[in-house]
Formats: structure tokens, C-alpha cells, sequence
């Protein structure tokens, strides 16, 4: 047993952590973008299964995957337009809208399966590309520098957005409609267009989230995703709405995942346990809920609609 | 006058909009809608067959609908259904198994209460984590979700699973057919048409009394509309938000119960989902209850409506090569179109009330 802990085992499981936690981050950081400026969108896995299901379909038809990364992305800004309309501008209430958005995406995700495609056929996946020099590095080239490029771009996507929202206007603008939408009206930030750039750009990240997901597993299926969309909304959480924050849990689960499957292949965990063992993320989750929700505020404005000069 | 007029034709307009959009998805899924629509209803309702298959269908969207009801009264959005379905069929399911030799008269009402027990206590702990330590419970509810289907695998594949599975070595995650004394009680016998619509629709009308009728509804509904000013009248916030949930868990998991003691097979059986086992009632529950404006009454048309809409889409299936997920589709467009009316239909409401009232004045 204790090869178990020998470095190539654990560079392996870092590495495949790394991996697993790619689409709860991108999911996560569009999410984060769209409740620091006040609104929850819980739809994210209904989002992510439409973006899944058009990216598959799309590197099915054309085996080219960037084109299908670019399918998952359109789907994505379709349904944060629509999701804008219901919730900018017909003041819909957020939580039960976006359900309604979950169940539309997974019914017609699968809808569309089933009627375009019937059959699990395989698709491309994602070719490996190591970062010149620094994939020779031993022991850390492994682990970080010989991923798929969804993995670099979700990671450098972190900063991108750290910075967008503590650094420039749009983000200060988008922080102040998450505070104090009334303020910022006052101040002739146009709520509305704020939050409809958020929810799009979060959308779009949901589906990029999903594409990233079907393109790195070769196939779809009815329910893909498996309720990862609404972990990575509590990931959010998790991070308290701050870009690397939401990286440390994304990465957490990502790892607790990998571990849980080494764990599984290395014959650690009896079958019989396997199940017992897949509920670790979710309890991980709730308890890390219930530490951040005492510690860090959340947008003071989020999940209300904002009404100009009622 | 024509406001109120508009008031009522919101609703119906969101739902004929969603109906339009279905029409266009079947034109496009290569169906004629007008003899989809036509099928969908015969098979739903045109038959003593299909109506007592569409009833049977409605009670969990019924008890889960009207838990959904309870909880958004007290401003708890409970999205854990599933896995309060999936608990209250487990703790059923355990108690039929401890206690075989019970007569019928004890044992139905037994099982039943444990699924009520199971599907509460699934429902109190999101409750209590909301009350007590500020985590939402729309995140909290779905994880318990994920955490039940673990729970229900994992018993159905190792301590529950049927002693004859291991001896053929087939290893189907189900449990052995459960003793005959907890069985439902059979309306048509020919049909499967068993009593657990009768009991649904006990709950609904026990869960109107609740709300409208008793202290503990008051309580719940002015902890709904307005928190604070409920707690500044004494009334206990946090503990009410936890009976609210408790009761929405409880209608879950006596559906769970009815799920399996009404099933034709009379065992709990997994697929490794919890769709397998709750057919997604959990999540259809909330589209039934927002249909049926919150109230539990409404929520009983509301979910023999669905219910039929779910047997439609089986057949629409067998006649027409429709997937049936496009109703799952189509749900989400009506919980769409009733939100985003929602708002609108409340402002004319309310301006239609002022204008009332100044008419009166005069």
C-alpha cells in the first residue's frame, strides 16, 4: 500500500483535479460575474446542458472542436438574452425563473439528443497541449503544464476577471448595481445595461462551461451534467463572489473528485462504499456554506429586481 | 373593468404562449401539433384508462406541489423535492421491511408515516441551516438532493437490496417485494388504480385548513409576507421557517411512500438517479404550485393538468417519435411565462383595487 503515495500517483490525481475542476470554474466565474451585480441565475445547468449538447453536436458534424467550443458559447449569450428579458426587464423573480431555465435546458438538451443524434457516437476530444519549457519541468510540468487549452483558458480567466471587476469602470459599475442599484441610477450608471452585459457574459461562461465539459468527456447524454451547474452556483458562495476565491473551490472539489476516483481505482474505498463516498462533494459544499454564510456579506442587492422610479 | 379582465387573462395568455411555443417545437420536431395536441389529451383523459393513469401520475405533482405551496407561503423556496421524495421512500421502505407482520390496517398507515418522517427530517435540515445559519436553502436543498441519490444507491445496492439478487447474482439495486399487508389499498384493481389519490388530495385540503384556518398558517404566512414585522408581533421567525420546511419536506416524502407502496412491482428500485424514482415530480411540483398560484387547492386541477400532460407526452412518444423530454421542455416555458407575468399581473391587480376603491369613496 504504500505505492498509493508514491508522486506519480499523486501528480496523477492533482493533475486530473486540475481537470475535473475546469468546467465547475468556468461556470462559477460567470455565475460570480452575474450575482455581483444582484442577480442569481440559477439556470446555470440548464445552460451548461445546452452548451454541451451544441457543442457535441456541432464537433460530431464538423470534427472540429473549436467550432463546437464556439456553438457552446453562442447557446450560452441566446439564453442570457433570454434570461435578461425575463429578469431586467419583465422584473421576473430570479430564483424560480432560472428553475424555470434549468428545466427548459435540460428537457430540450435532451429533446434535441434524442431527435438529432439517437445514438451516443464519440466525438473529438480536446488534444493535450504542454507549455513549451515549462511542461519539462519535473513533477510540476505534469501536474500543471500538459492540459487541454480549456484548462489554461478557464485558469487564465481568473485574473481576466479579478480584474475586469476591481479595475476598471464597467466593474465598479457592476459592483456599485450589486450594492445599491438606486445609487448607481443616480450616479447614471443604467442599471439594465449593466446587468444585461453580466447575465450575458455569465451565460456565455455557462456555456462555454458546458461545451468544455461534453468536448473533454467525447460524449453527451440526457442529464450530462448531473447538477454541476448548481455546484458551481455554490461555488460562488463558497468563494465569496471574489474570482480567486472561486478558483480555491473549484480546485477543491476538483481534487476531493479526483481523490474519491484514485481512491476508487487504486481499490482503497470497497465498492460497497463508492456511493457513500460520491456524497463528499455535496457535504463539503453544504458545510462550507454554512461557514462562508457567516463570514462574508453578499451583494446587498442580489435576487432583486430593480424598478426605476417606482 | 378591462384591467380586471386583463388580470385574469395573464395567466391564461402565458400559458396559451407556452402552448404556442410547443406547437412550434412538435412543426419543427416533424409532428402535426394540432393531432399531437389531439393525441396528447385522448390519451390523457379520453379513457377510463388514461384518466386513472393520469391521477395516478398527479399525486406525487399534487403532495409535492402543495409542499411547495406551504413553504413559498412562508417565502422558502424548497427545491429539494427529490431528495425528500427519495428519503420518505427509503424510510417507508425500511419500516415495511422491520415490520412484515403488521396487519394492513396498521401497516399502510405505518409505512406512510415513515415516509412523512423521512421526506420531514430531509426537509428540516435545509430549514435549520437557513434559520439558524444564514445558507440559503435553494443551494442547500439541492445538494441534499445529491446526497439522497447517494444514500438510496448505496442501500439498494448493499443493506436493502433483495437476498434473492445476491443468490441469482443478477444484483439489481431493488429491494425484495415488499410484504403484502403495505400495499395501497386498490380503488379499481384492473387499473392499478390504488387510494393514494385519495390521500393526496387529503393533504391538499388539510394543508389549505393549515394555512388559512389555523395559528400555526397565520404564523407561517406573516413570516412570508414580512419577517420583520412578524417578529416584531412575537411570532418565532426561525422556528417557523423550520416547521414550514418540515411540512414541504413531509408532502415529499409521503409521496415518496405512495411512489413505492403504489408501484406495480410493490419494491423500491433505483437506476442510479433520482429521476428514476421520482420521474423529476420533485422539480414538476414547483411548475404544478406556481401554476396553481401557491394554493394548495388550485394546486389539485393544476397537477391532474400536468399529470395528463406527462401521459400525453408518453404516448405522443409511441405515435409520433416525440421525445417525451420535450414536456420537461415545455414545463420550463410555462414556469417561464408565469414568472415574468407575475410581476405585471400583481401591479394591475393592485392599481385595479385603488381604482375600486375610489369609485367607492365617491
Amino acid at each position: 500500500m504504500t505505492d498509493v503515495f508514491t508522486t506519480t500517483i499523486v501528480v496523477a490525481t492533482i493533475a486530473s483535479g486540475i481537470r475535473l475542476a475546469t468546467p465547475f470554474l468556468l461556470a462559477a466565474l460567470g455565475e460570480a460575474i452575474g450575482q455581483r451585480s444582484g442577480v442569481l441565475n440559477l439556470g446555470v445547468d440548464g445552460v451548461m446542458l445546452l452548451g454541451a449538447f451544441a457543442a457535441y453536436f456541432v464537433v460530431l458534424d464538423t470534427e472540429n472542436v473549436w467550432l463546437g467550443v464556439v456553438a457552446g458559447i453562442t447557446i450560452g449569450i441566446c439564453m442570457g438574452v433570454l434570461y435578461a428579458v425575463i429578469t431586467v426587464f419583465l422584473h421576473a423573480e430570479q430564483g424560480v425563473s432560472g428553475i424555470g431555465i434549468y428545466l427548459f435546458g435540460l428537457g430540450m438538451s435532451d429533446l434535441l439528443f434524442q431527435k438529432l443524434v439517437g445514438t451516443p457516437l464519440p466525438i473529438d476530444q480536446f488534444s493535450e497541449w504542454s507549455v513549451p519549457y515549462l511542461s519539462d519541468v519535473p513533477v510540476i510540468g505534469v501536474m500543471l503544464f500538459q492540459h487541454s487549452p480549456m484548462v489554461y483558458i478557464a485558469f487564465l480567466l481568473v485574473p481576466v476577471v479579478a480584474f475586469i471587476l476591481n479595475r476598471t469602470t464597467f466593474g465598479l459599475n457592476v459592483r456599485a448595481v450589486g450594492e445599491s442599484p438606486e445609487s448607481a441610477d443616480s450616479l447614471g450608471v443604467s442599471v439594465r445595461r449593466v446587468r444585461f452585459c453580466t447575465i450575458i457574459a455569465g451565460n456565455a461562461l455557462a456555456g462555454l462551461a458546458g461545451a468544455a465539459l461534453a468536448i473533454e468527456l467525447g460524449i453527451f447524454q440526457q442529464n450530462l451534467t448531473n447538477a454541476m451547474g448548481f455546484i458551481a452556483i455554490a461555488l460562488v458562495y463558497f468563494g465569496a463572489w471574489r474570482a480567486p476565491g472561486v478558483m480555491a473551490g473549484a480546485l477543491v472539489f476538483g481534487m476531493v473528485g479526483a481523490i474519491v476516483l484514485q481512491a476508487k481505482t487504486l481499490g482503497l474505498i470497497p465498492r460497497s462504499a463508492s456511493d457513500i463516498a460520491a456524497m463528499a462533494p455535496a457535504i463539503i459544499t453544504i458545510l462550507a456554506l454554512v461557514v462562508v454564510a457567516n463570514r462574508f456579506r453578499q451583494p446587498a442587492a442580489l435576487t432583486k429586481p430593480y424598478f426605476r422610479g417606482d | 373593468m378591462p384591467r380586471s379582465l386583463i388580470v385574469i387573462l395573464i395567466p391564461v395568455f402565458s400559458v396559451a404562449a407556452a402552448l404556442l411555443l410547443g406547437a412550434i417545437m412538435l412543426l419543427m420536431l416533424g409532428a402535426n401539433p394540432i393531432s399531437g395536441f389531439a393525441t396528447m389529451l385522448s390519451a390523457a383523459f379520453g379513457s377510463l384508462d388514461g384518466f386513472s393513469a393520469t391521477l395516478i401520475k398527479s399525486i406525487p405533482l399534487m403532495l409535492v406541489g402543495v409542499g411547495i405551496c406551504i413553504a413559498f407561503r412562508a417565502n422558502v423556496i424548497n427545491i429539494g423535492g427529490e431528495g425528500q421524495m427519495v428519503l420518505g421512500g427509503l424510510f417507508s421502505t425500511m419500516a415495511a421491511l422491520a415490520l412484515p407482520g403488521l396487519p394492513p390496517l396498521l401497516l399502510v398507515p405505518v409505512v406512510l408515516l415513515a415516509g412523512i418522517v423521512g421526506g420531514a427530517l430531509w426537509g428540516a435540515i435545509p430549514g435549520a441551516l437557513k434559520a439558524y445559519f444564514n445558507v440559503s436553502e435553494i443551494l442547500s436543498t439541492i445538494m441534499l438532493n445529491i446526497v439522497a441519490v447517494q444514500l438510496m444507491n448505496f442501500l439498494l445496492r448493499g443493506p436493502l437490496i433483495d437476498p434473492g439478487e445476491i443468490e441469482r447474482g443478477t444484483r439489481i439495486p431493488q429491494t425484495a417485494r415488499l410484504p403484502e399487508n403495505s400495499d395501497l389499498p386498490m380503488l379499481v384493481d384492473r387499473l392499478n388504480f390504488h387510494s393514494g389519490i385519495l390521500i393526496a388530495l387529503a393533504a391538499a385540503i388539510c394543508a389549505w385548513v393549515l394555512l388559512w384556518r389555523t395559528g400555526l398558517g397565520f404564523r407561517l404566512r406573516s413570516v412570508g409576507l414580512n419577517p420583520d414585522a412578524a417578529r416584531y408581533a412575537g411570532i418565532p421567525v426561525k422556528r417557523s421557517i423550520v416547521i414550514a420546511m418540515m411540512l414541504s419536506g413531509a408532502m415529499s416524502g409521503l409521496a415518496g411512500a405512495i411512489l413505492v407502496f403504489g408501484s406495480e412491482s410493490h419494491r423500491m428500485v433505483t437506476d442510479g438517479s433520482t429521476m428514476g424514482f421520482t420521474g423529476s415530480a420533485g422539480f414538476n411540483g414547483i411548475v404544478v404550485a406556481l401554476f396553481g398560484a401557491l394554493h394548495p387547492l388550485w394546486t389539485i386541477p393544476s397537477s391532474i393538468l400536468f399529470g395528463g400532460m406527462l401521459i400525453g407526452a408518453n404516448s405522443l412518444q409511441r405515435v409520433a417519435q416525440v421525445p417525451s423530454a420535450l414536456i420537461i421542455a415545455l414545463n420550463g416555458l410555462i414556469v417561464i411565462f408565469v414568472v415574468s407575468t407575475e410581476w405585471h399581473r400583481k401591479r394591475l391587480q393592485a392599481e385595479s383595487k385603488v381604482v375600486n376603491e375610489d369609485v367607492v369613496d365617491k
